[in-house]
C-alpha cells in the first residue's frame, strides 16, 4: 500500500506540502506530501537535496591520500570513513591481516566514534521527543529544553560524547578528521598517559550506558500502542557480524535476513559485496536506492544500522550488551522487531557494548605497542566495510599501477535506509496527516519517523537543534493557501 | 661580527657579505620566507621577507647587511602585505590542506598560521592541474606549487641534473620536468636527489608515506615556523 505512495498518479492536481529542511538529523534533506483537498496524502518523498561528488573527485589521486581525505563526508562519524578506506586500502597494499596492535587501535578509535554518535543522537537529536512527546511545546523540545527538565540526562549525554570524543583523539591526534589510520595500519600507538586518562572515566561511562539502556527501554515499553507500530513497515535487514556471529562493528562478513527472519545470505566476504547488492537511480533524490539482486528492486531493499545489526547477530560478546539484547529479543517475541522507534532502543544497546570494548581494549597492552604496519604484495582493488554508526558502509577503489585512485564506489549507511526512510514517512503520513489540517506537531511525527533512523543526509553537515522549518500548503495555481515557520 | 644594525629595535651583529636574512636568522629573529633556503643562493621571488631599510622595501634574502641601517620587518603594514601574497599564493593554487599530507609540515600553510591568516580573502583560481605520478619512488602534484624555484637550484646547482624549470611567464608561469614527454619518469631523478627534499610545500612527495607521522608529531606541531630562527640561533 505505502509503496504506491511513492509516486501519486495526478501529481497536478494536488497541493504540495514541504518539510525543508528536516531537522534534528545529520545534512540536510527535505520531505514533500502531495495532498489533495480532502488532506488525503497521495505522494510522499524524502529526498536528499545535496550533491558531495567524492567518488569522482577523488580520482586521479594518490590513494594514500584517501582515508583522509574521504572522512570529510563527515563531520559526525568521519572515523566510519576513515576506516572503511583504510580497510580498502589495507586489501590494495596487501595488508592481509594487520598488526594486533594496529587492527586494536583502530577498533578503539571506531568503538569511540560509535559510543558518541550514538550518544549525540539520543540525547541531543531524539531525546526532546522521546521525553516530552511529538507534538510537545515546540519552545522546548529541543536539548536545551532537556537540560531545564531532566538536568543529569543532559549532562550525561554530553559526557557520554566528550569521552568517545576523547578516544577518537588519542587514537587519530584529532577528535573530528584526524589521521590515526594508514593503508597497512597505524600511525601511532597510545602513551600510557593517555590510556590511564581514559581509564579513570570508562568505568562511569559503561555505568551510564547502562542507564541509557533503562531509559529507553521504560519509554519504549510504557507505551507499546505508540512504540511498537509507529511508521512500522516490514523488511529485509542486513549488517556485517563478526566471529562466530557476534555483533561486530570493525569486521565480518555480510548477513542478510528477510523481514521474518530467515537468512537470505551468510558469510559472504564482502570483497564480493557487487555480486549481492546493486543499487537504483530514481530521478527525484541525490541518494541512490540499494537492493539485493537476488531479490530485485521492488522486493530487495533493506534496512541497516543499529535495530538490523542488533536482531541480526548471534550474540553480543560482551555481559551487560548481551544481556541487554536477550531482553530485547524476549520483549519482541522472538521475531524481528521492525518498529522504527525500537532503533533507539537498540542503539542504546550498542552504545553499552561500545563502552565495554572500550573498557577491555584499554586493558590490553597491546595499545602501547609501536609494531603497527604491515605490507604484502601490492593489489589493484580493494572494498574495505565497516558498521558505521547508522549502518553498513562500504568503499570500494580501484588504483592504477602509478598509485593513482581510478575508481571509487561508496555506499554509505544511510543510503543503504533510503527505501526504508521512505516507507518510515508514508507509514506515519498515511497514518497520522491523512485527511487532517496540517500542524507542526503532525510534520514533526514525519521528523520523528526519520530521526529514528539517524540519518546522516549528506554524511557531512550538521544540523542540530531548532532548524529552521518552514512549511507551505501550495494550491494546484501555485498559490500559498497556508503556511507555518519557526526559526 | 662588530659590525651592527638595527632590526626592529634591536641590535642585530653581522659579519661581511652577509645579507638581513642571515644576519637575522643567526640572532634568533625570525622574516617570514617561502623561496629562501640556507643552503642556495637568495632568489628573491616569494617578496614574503620584504623589508624597508631606511624607509625604503626590499627583500631581506638578497640585501646585503650595512652597519648603521634601520630595518623594520615585523610592523602591521609590512605583514598586512605578507598576509595579502600568502593568500594570493593560496589562491593561485589548490592548496587543500585538510586532505594534504603536507599538513603540519608545510611551510606555505605555517607561515598563514604565522600570519593569522583567517581565510583566503580572494577567489580562488582552482587550476586544473594534474599529477605526476610516473616515477615509482615520487609524486609530483603541481597543485601545490608556489613557483619558489628551490627544486629547480637543487636540482640544477646540486644535483648536476636540471630536472625542474620554470616555464612560460607572469601569471602562466609554472613548473615543469625537463623530459620530451614531460614525466618524472623519463628523468634521472632519484629520491636521494636534494631537489627531492626541499619543496617548502607539498608538491614533491616520497611516494606510499603518507600520514605517516602522526598529529602532534609533525614540524610545526611542536613548535610555529617562527621559532625556526631561534632554533638556528640556539644551535650557534
Amino acid at each position: 500500500m505505502t509503496y504506491q505512495l511513492e509516486t501519486a498518479q495526478h501529481p497536478e492536481k494536488l497541493r504540495r506540502v514541504a518539510i525543508d529542511p528536516v531537522s534534528r538529523v545529520e545534512g540536510h534533506g527535505k520531505v514533500t506530501i502531495l495532498l489533495d483537498e480532502q488532506n488525503k496524502v497521495h505522494q510522499v518523498r524524502l529526498h536528499i537535496v545535496e550533491f558531495r561528488g567524492f567518488e569522482k573527485f577523488i580520482q586521479g589521486r594518490p590513494y594514500w591520500e584517501v582515508p583522509v581525505m574521504v572522512q570529510r563526508l563527515c563531520g559526525i562519524c568521519p572515523v566510519s570513513h576513515h576506516l572503511a578506506a583504510s580497510k580498502a586500502l589495507d586489501v590494495i597494499v596487501g595488508a592481509k591481516k594487520l598488526t594486533p596492535a594496529a587492527e586494536k587501535l583502530r577498533r578503539l578509535m571506531h568503538y569511540g566514534q560509535m559510543l558518541q554518535s550514538h550518544a549525540l543522537h539520543f540525547f541531543h537529536l531524539c531525546s526532546p521527543d522521546l521525553l516530552f512527546g511529538f507534538d510537545s511545546d515546540v519552545t522546548k523540545r529541543n536539548i536545551v529544553g532537556v537540560a531545564a527538565a531532566h538536568p543529569e540526562i543532559a549532562k550525561r549525554g554530553v559526557l557520554l560524547r566528550r569521552f568517545g570524543q576523547e578516544v577518537i583523539r588519542v587514537t587519530a591526534g584529532k577528535r573530528v578528521h584526524g589521521t590515526g589510520a594508514v593503508p597497512g595500519g597505524m600511525n601511532k600507538s597510545l602513551t600510557i598517559a593517555e590510556r590511564d586518562e581514559l581509564l579513570k572515566d570508562i568505568y562511569h561511562i559503561v555505568a551510564w550506558s547502562r542507564d541509557a539502556v533503562r531509559l529507553i527501554q521504560k519509554v519504549h515499553i510504557q507505551d507499546p500502542g505508540l512504540y511498537n507500530s509507529f511508521g512500522i513497515f516490514r523488511s529485509n535487514f542486513m549488517s556485517i557480524v563478526g566471529h562466530n556471529g557476534d555483533l561486530d562493528f570493525y569486521h565480518g562478513t555480510l548477513r542478510a535476513r528477510d523481514d521474518n527472519g530467515k537468512l537470505i545470505f551468510d558469510g559472504v566476504d564482502y570483497q564480493e559485496y557487487d555480486r549481492y547488492i546493486e543499487e537504483e537511480v530514481k530521478s527525484w533524490s541525490y541518494m541512490k536506492f540499494p537492493y539485493f539482486k537476488s531479490l530485485g528492486k521492488e522486493h530487495g531493499w533493506y534496512k541497516v544500522g543499529p535495530l538490523a545489526r542488533v536482531q541480526n547477530c548471534n550474540q553480543i560478546s560482551t555481559p551487560f550488551a548481551e544481556h541487554e539484547r536477550k531482553e530485547f529479543v524476549d520483549y519482541a517475541g522472538g521475531t524481528p522487531m521492525h518498529a522504527p522507534l525500537a532503533y533507539h532502543w537498540t542503539r542504546m544497546i550498542e552504545m553499552l557494548h561500545a563502552a565495554e570494548v572500550i573498557k577491555e581494549l584499554l586493558h590490553d597492552d597491546d595499545l602501547l605497542s609501536d609494531n603497527l604496519m604491515v605490507e604484502g604484495e601490492r593489489k589493484m582493488e580493494g572494498v574495505g566495510v565497516i558498521e558505521a554508526p547508522r549502518g553498513t558502509l562500504f568503499h570500494h577503489y580501484r588504483v592504477d599501477e602509478n598509485d593513482l585512485i581510478t575508481m571509487a564506489n561508496l555506499i554509505v549507511s544511510t543510503t543503504n535506509n533510503n527505501q526504508a526512510m521512505n516507507e518510515a514517512v508514508r507509514h506515519v503520513a498515511k497514518r497520522y496527516l491523512h485527511g487532517r489540517e496540517v500542524t507542526e506537531g503532525l510534520l514533526n511525527h514525519i521528523e520523528v519517523a526519520i530521526r529514528a533512523f539517524d540519518p546522516c543526509l549528506s554524511c557531512a553537515t550538521h544540523a542540530l537543534g531548532k532548524m529552521p522549518l518552514a512549511v507551505e500548503l501550495v494550491d494546484p495555481e501555485g498559490q500559498v493557501i497556508h503556511s507555518l515557520s519557526r526559526s | 661580527m662588530s659590525q651592527t644594525f638595527i632590526l626592529d629595535g634591536k641590535t642585530i651583529s653581522f659579519a661581511d657579505g652577509q645579507t638581513i636574512m642571515q644576519a637575522a636568522t643567526q640572532a634568533g629573529v625570525f622574516i617570514p620566507h617561502l623561496c629562501y633556503h640556507p643552503d642556495f643562493k637568495p632568489h628573491g621571488s616569494c617578496k614574503l621577507c620584504t623589508v624597508k631599510v631606511n624607509g625604503r622595501q626590499t627583500a631581506s634574502c638578497t640585501m646585503r647587511a650595512i652597519a648603521g641601517m634601520v630595518v623594520e620587518s615585523d610592523t602591521p603594514e609590512i605583514n598586512a602585505e605578507r598576509l595579502a601574497l600568502t593568500q594570493m599564493l593560496f589562491v593561485e593554487g589548490n592548496h587543500f590542506c585538510p586532505s594534504c599530507e603536507q599538513s603540519g609540515n608545510c611551510q606555505l600553510q605555517a607561515t598563514a598560521y604565522h600570519l593569522g591568516m583567517m581565510s583566503p580573502h580572494f577567489d580562488h583560481f582552482f587550476p586544473n592541474r594534474a599529477v605526476d605520478a610516473s616515477h615509482p619512488d615520487v609524486l609530483l602534484d603541481f597543485n601545490r606549487c608556489i613557483l619558489c624555484s628551490l627544486c629547480v637550484r637543487a636540482s640544477r646547482d646540486v644535483d648536476g641534473k636540471n630536472v625542474f624549470a620554470l616555464s612560460g611567464r607572469g601569471i602562466k608561469t609554472h613548473l615543469i620536468v625537463n623530459a620530451k614527454s614531460g614525466q618524472l619518469a623519463d628523468t634521472n631523478f632519484t629520491l636521494d636527489d636534494k631537489a627531492a627534499h626541499v619543496c617548502p610545500v607539498g608538491v614533491i612527495l616520497k611516494k606510499r608515506r603518507g600520514f605517516a607521522v602522526p598529529i602532534g608529531e609533525r614540524t610545526y606541531d611542536k613548535q610555529p615556523i617562527s621559532a625556526t630562527a631561534k632554533a638556528v640561533a640556539e644551535e650557534r
